[in-house]
Parts: structure tokens; C-alpha cells; sequence
């Protein structure tokens, strides 16, 4: 819930995603909902299982559709794209909204040169020649920062280093000046020095050419260098969404708070680690209510029942009834 | 603050000019993954490696444990080198020097029931019958959290944190005197990686074990370490008490590593302390000459590669492979020397 008086860019609301199987329909994510300004860089977080890598894929609509199940709505730039005919929607991938992945030598063709590759996601598009598809790979190949770019356009995905293979995806991803980039842990596979290099580009990138950016990560200190805001999802659901000083400083939702206590801080040697007991429930077995309240030590009576995301603050909204009255741990003490 | 005695007696582990190449595939080169390191591990502590990927840390340890034979130089545990021991005594001896690896799936044999992945090295040693092996089984399980209801199950029925508590239960039941942590933690989700990293830290206490804890995590190797060294390219850039590296770090590749590290803190308690190194690791088939740093040191000078650096004690207890580093610390940043001069590492609020 940001409060820019700006349209926002991208407006998701409830938007839920089940998975047809052979037991019947497994909900994965209920009720997301969110907004990106145009610009705004998000960081969406939580652990593994709890839907951020679905939500990304479902926003540019690349799950199965002989099983996926989305439902809600997803406006960008005032058009539903769950309504869109499937070529159109083909027009805005790459187009308008482009995604990076984890492991860039998965999403790369190892057949084909990077130039072709890059070149390729901007003729998709634009009607221009080889050549000029050519010169525009080169320069997007400079843009994030590759050496000898006339050089490295000819070359093949296994002749680069990982880091130089995340870059080529972000040119492949930015040639076409999408309104959002969508990049789902795109240095969790990089080497600390790289990861650096690779967020401080991102971060540039966006503040130089107003790409707006969903920044899906388990990584809270990514986030805090990189975003303006941090959406907390747990267990298919939207938990917290603030702005990221706010949420590190005071977060309102436990689960956020047991998240950012639960990290080694660098000169806290040999004390005794914070954790959250139990584990994530699992999609078929979700309980009513608060689904974080068996492992939550704030629980109370109240919290079996439906918690809705409650604004505590400007622009800081929790899913939890008692956010306003707990006083959580943050990053700082 | 440790001090640095000569030839220790409570040296369990002592590393002797190691080197361990790999040929290539097509067997024209030489991958030197590591290329002459020299450090020993005292009895009863937590030794923290750390590096990048390529820097040589997961062959050294499982050199550490004998998985690999040293190329050259000596790995001597209480002063014997078991590359010496016939394979008798060699098995007698290497139950004394477990590892536990990264992905706790890999680990694990998918067909074998958890009692029977934890039970497995009780009977390759030939320790006991079947019942007192399923009775020590159980122990260690309920030791490391797990309810012996686990025991019958199989691997896919755990978690993540589950299973990997089950491989510490198996190297336990073997009472072994050091356990190598290849990234222990890597593959756990950080919610959980305090309970692993809590439950290492008891099982030391309890049965006085020695710890080498690699990993590519400043923050999981500062917490647990009593003492780290840092890898580059197949050496040691610096060695030294935890604290003591991760506030007053020697080598700009040790400095350049702790202000990589991305910090939740909100943007008002953060300094801009960022040295962003330029290029990757190069490759361990041909490293660079004299320093193997120097192509991404933002301090090089002309002697950096033209000589490897001496690997000299700066501080007490404190080793550095740098020219330049001096008890004060790395030489001074030359590209951008008046943005980032904040000494030390980051610093923890």
C-alpha cells in the first residue's frame, strides 16, 4: 500500500494461484496483493515454499495453463493482463515487463551466441534488421558493464564467467526499456564480490532509466541495499509490506521480525541464534486464520481467526491483529 | 587476543606447504586448487575457512579428512601423516576425521531408511551388534533434535534442516575428534540456520570437538569461528583471530569481502563502505604471477607481480600474504582512495 499520489505502475489484487493434481485443486498463494510505483525498486522476501517465485512467474503469466489456476487481478499500466488474449500478452513480455532467473546458464541457449541471443529479444519486438539487432545487443552489452562488448557479442554462454552471464541476461532483459523487471534471486548463484557488482548494477540501471523492480530474494541484506520497499510473504500470503528502513528498523509482522533475527550478525560471535521453530505448513494443510500462528510466539486467542493486512503506519501494513500492540525486534536493537 | 606459540602441542591438525593439483581433462594443464598453504588447527577450536567459489576451500577440506591425497606437502593429524599409515591402521585412524557436506539430499541415500544412513559407519568400523548400533543410532538422532520416530523414515520425509541434522547424527556416532563443515548451512533456509549453527556450538561444548567450518558466509564463519582464514585462488590471504580479521582485516582482498557483504540495516546506520572488486576470480589452470590477487587488488603496485608475498605475521597471531599490509592494516585503496577509507570491517549495531 504505497502512498504516492502517482498511478502505480503495476497493481496486483487478489490474486490467488492453485495448482490442478490428481487430489484435486492445491492452493499455493491466497489474496496477493500489492502495488509498484513506476520506479519503485521492491524487494519480495521470505522462505523457500512460500510463493514469491509463483507470484513472479504468474505476474508474466509463464505458469503451465493446463494446471495453473490464477486467480485475482494484475493491472499494468491500467490494462488486467489476465484478460489479455494470449498474443497480446506476448507483445508485453520482454516487452514491458522482462525477468531474469537464478541460474543464467539454465536460461541461456548454449547453441547460440550472446549477440543472437540479446539481439534476439529486441526483434521480437522491433521490426529492424540483423545488423542493427546487432549494434543494439552491442550496446546493451555495454550498458551493464561487459568488456569489449563487439568482442563478447559473438561469443557463447559457456565461453563467460557466471557473473558476466547475470549480465548478459539483465542486457537481454533490458534492451527493449521494460516499465518493470521482474528478477528472482539473480545473485543467490554468484560469489559474494559478484553479487555486489551485480545489485550495485541493478540498482543504477533502475535509478538511470526508471525501470521499476521486483527484487525476489531470501536475502534481507540484498534487500536493504537494493529496494526502497520489502513485501514479506509467508506461506502463500502477503504478510507485511513497508518501506524498507521502516520494516528493518520496526517491523510489525513476527514472522518479518523472526526473519531478521534470525541472521548471524557480523560481530555477534559465539552468542546463541535466534530462530522460528516448526516449519511452513504444507498448501493442503493450511490452518484458518493466521497461517504463521503455530510457530509465532506472539500467538493469542484471536489469531485463528481470517487476519486481514492492517495499515499500522504510512505505508506500512501487517497481516496480523496485533501489530500495533507488540513491540517486535528489528535489525537494530 | 591468542598468541602465536611455535609448534603448539595442541595442534590436531597441521598443514604443511600443501599443494593439490588436478590434471585437466584433456591433461594439458595443471587445475591448482591448492597451491601452497601452510596453517594448523589447534585442538578444542572452531577454524573458519572462507572464499569464493574456485578458491580451493571444499578440496582442502576434504584433503583435511583424507578424501584427497595431498600432490605435495603434508596434512599430519596429532603429528602423524595417515598418507603414510597402511590401510589398517588408516581406517583405524580416519574415524577420528569426519566431514559433513553441503546439500543434505546429495548426502543421504535415498533408499535407506534414516536409522540405517546413521548406523551405516557404526558397522564399516565393526563397533557393536545390531542392537546396541540401533540403540547408539537413536541417541544421536534424539542428540541432534530429531524424535526417534524419525528413525524409520525416510529421507524424502524430512526437511531440509531435518536431514541435515541427521548427517551431523552419523558422523556423531563414530565420536570423531574434528568435523569439516563444508557449507553446512548453505542449503537451509536462514530461518532455520540458526538452530544448525546453535546445535554445532553445543555438540562442541559437549564432547570437546574441533571444528573446520567452510563457507562462502562472512557472517555464518564470524559468528562460530574462533579463528579464520581466508582463501584466494588455491592460498591463504590472511589468518588470524575471528575478531581481529573481521575488525581489523589486513589484505584488500579480506577488506574488499567484508564490504561485500550485504547488511540488513536500515540506510541511516549503514556507511558507505562498498569496495566493489572488478572482474571474478581468475582461473586456477594459470593464476596470475607474484600475487594472485593482484589482477582485482584495488591497491596493486608493479612489485605485486613480479613477487609472491611472504606470508608473515603482522599483528599477534594475525598472517597476511600482502606486501603492503602493515599492523594498521591493507594498503590503501588507489582507485577510489577518497571514498573508502573507513577502516575495518562493517560493524554490527
Amino acid at each position: 500500500m504505497p502512498t504516492g499520489v502517482a498511478a502505480p505502475l503495476l497493481a496486483v489484487r487478489d490474486l490467488s494461484l492453485s495448482f490442478a493434481t490428481a487430489g484435486g485443486a492445491l492452493p499455493i498463494t491466497r489474496n496477493v496483493g500489492f502495488s509498484i510505483a513506476p520506479g519503485e525498486r521492491v524487494g519480495l522476501v521470505g522462505e523457500s515454499g512460500c510463493g514469491k517465485t509463483v507470484t513472479g512467474l504468474s505476474l508474466l503469466r509463464l505458469l503451465p495453463a493446463h494446471n495453473a489456476q490464477v486467480r485475482g487481478e494484475i493491472v499494468f499500466d491500467g490494462v488486467d493482463l489476465l484478460k489479455l488474449s494470449p498474443r497480446r500478452m506476448r507483445a508485453v513480455r520482454g516487452r514491458d515487463i522482462a525477468m531474469i532467473f537464478q541460474e543464467p546458464m539454465n536460461a541461456l541457449d548454449p547453441v547460440f551466441t550472446v549477440g543472437d541471443q540479446i539481439s534476439e529479444a529486441y526483434r521480437v519486438h522491433f521490426p529492424v534488421s540483423r545488423a542493427e539487432g546487432r549494434d543494439r545487443a552491442i550496446e546493451a552489452l555495454r550498458e551493464v558493464g561487459i568488456p569489449a562488448p563487439e568482442r563478447r557479442c559473438d561469443e557463447y554462454p559457456h565461453q563467460l564467467s557466471g557473473g558476466m552471464r547475470q549480465r548478459v541476461m539483465i542486457a537481454m532483459a533490458l534492451i527493449c526499456k521494460p516499465k518493470l523487471l521482474i528478477a528472482d534471486e539473480p545473485t543467490t548463484a554468484l560469489d559474494v564480490t559478484v553479487q555486489a557488482q551485480i545489485t550495485d548494477l541493478l540498482r543504477s540501471l533502475s535509478e538511470r532509466t526508471g525501470t521499476a523492480l521486483i527484487f525476489i530474494t531470501h536475502d534481507l541484506g540484498v534487500v536493504a541495499e537494493t529496494c526502497t520497499r520489502m513485501i514479506t510473504m509467508y506461506a502463500g500470503e502477503v504478510v507485511e509490506d513497508a518501506p524498507v528502513d521502516d520494516v528493518l528498523t520496526r517491523p510489525r509482522h513476527p514472522y518479518t521480525s523472526g526473519l531478521l533475527r534470525s541472521l548471524p550478525g557480523l560481530s555477534a560471535r559465539r552468542g546463541v541464534l535466534s530462530s522460528i521453530p516448526g516449519r511452513v505448513p504444507s498448501p493442503n494443510a493450511m490452518p484458518a486464520g493466521c497461517r504463521f500462528r503455530a510457530r509465532c510466539a506472539h500467538a493469542a486467542a484471536g489469531c485463528e481467526r481470517e487476519q486481514a493486512m492492517i495499515e499500522v503506519d504510512a505505508g506500512h501494513a501487517a497481516r496480523c491483529w496485533r501489530a500495533t500492540e507488540l513491540a517486535l525486534r528489528g535489525a537494530v536493537n | 587476543m591468542t598468541h602465536s606459540a611455535p609448534a603448539d602441542p595442541s595442534e590436531i591438525i597441521a598443514v604443511r606447504d600443501l599443494r593439490i593439483l588436478f590434471p585437466t581433462r584433456d591433461g594439458h594443464d595443471t587445475v591448482k586448487a591448492v597451491d601452497g598453504m601452510d596453517f594448523e588447527v589447534r585442538t578444542g577450536e572452531t577454524f573458519g575457512i572462507i572464499g569464493e567459489s574456485g578458491s580451493g576451500k571444499t578440496t582442502l577440506g576434504r584433503a583435511l579428512v583424507s578424501l584427497l591425497k595431498p600432490t605435495e606437502g603434508q596434512i599430519l593429524h596429532q603429528g602423524v601423516d595417515p598418507a603414510a599409515l597402511g590401510a589398517k591402521a588408516f581406517r583405524k585412524h580416519r574415524r577420528d576425521y569426519q566431514i559433513v557436506f553441503q546439500d543434505p539430499n546429495a548426502a543421504l541415500n535415498p533408499r535407506m531408511t534414516i536409522i540405517d544412513s546413521v548406523i551405516e559407519p557404526l558397522e564399516i568400523v565393526g563397533e557393536g551388534d545390531a542392537t546396541s548400533r540401533r540403540r547408539r543410532g537413536i541417541a544421536a538422532l534424539e542428540r541432534v533434535g530429531l524424535s526417534p520416530e524419525a528413525a524409520d523414515r525416510y529421507p524424502h520425509q524430512l526437511s531440509g534442516g531435518q536431514k541435515q541434522r541427521v548427517n551431523i547424527a552419523r558422523v556423531l556416532t563414530l565420536r570423531p575428534k574434528v568435523i569439516v563443515c563444508d557449507e553446512v548451512v548453505a542449503a537451509l533456509d536462514v530461518s532455520i540456520r540458526g538452530d544448525v549453527l546453535n546445535l554445532f556450538a553445543d555438540l562442541q561444548r559437549e564432547f570437546g570437538l574441533t571444528y573446520v567450518f567452510i563457507t562462502h558466509d562472512i557472517s555464518v564463519v564470524s559468528h562460530i569461528s574462533d579463528r579464520i582464514a581466508v582463501t584466494y585462488l588455491g592460498k591463504l590471504m590472511e589468518l588470524g583471530p575471528a575478531e581481529d580479521v573481521i575488525e581489523h582485516p589486513l589484505h584488500p582482498y579480506t577488506r574488499a569481502l567484508l564490504s561485500a557483504e550485504p547488511i540488513p540495516l536500515p540506510s541511516h546506520l549503514r556507511v558507505d563502505r562498498r569496495i566493489i572488486l572488478e572482474g571474478e576470480i581468475p582461473s586456477p589452470v594459470a593464476p596470475p604471477s607474484g600475487c594472485r590477487f593482484r589482477t582485482r587488488c584495488p591497491s596493486v603496485q608493479e612489485r605485486c607481480a613480479a613477487e609472491v608475498p611472504a606470508w608473515r605475521e603482522v599483528r599477534p597471531g594475525h598472517r597476511v600474504a600482502c606486501h603492503f599490509a602493515t599492523a594498521e592494516g591493507p594498503p590503501p585503496d588507489q582507485r577510489q582512495s577518497e571514498k573508502t577509507t573507513v577502516m575495518g570491517g562493517p560493524t554490527c549495531v
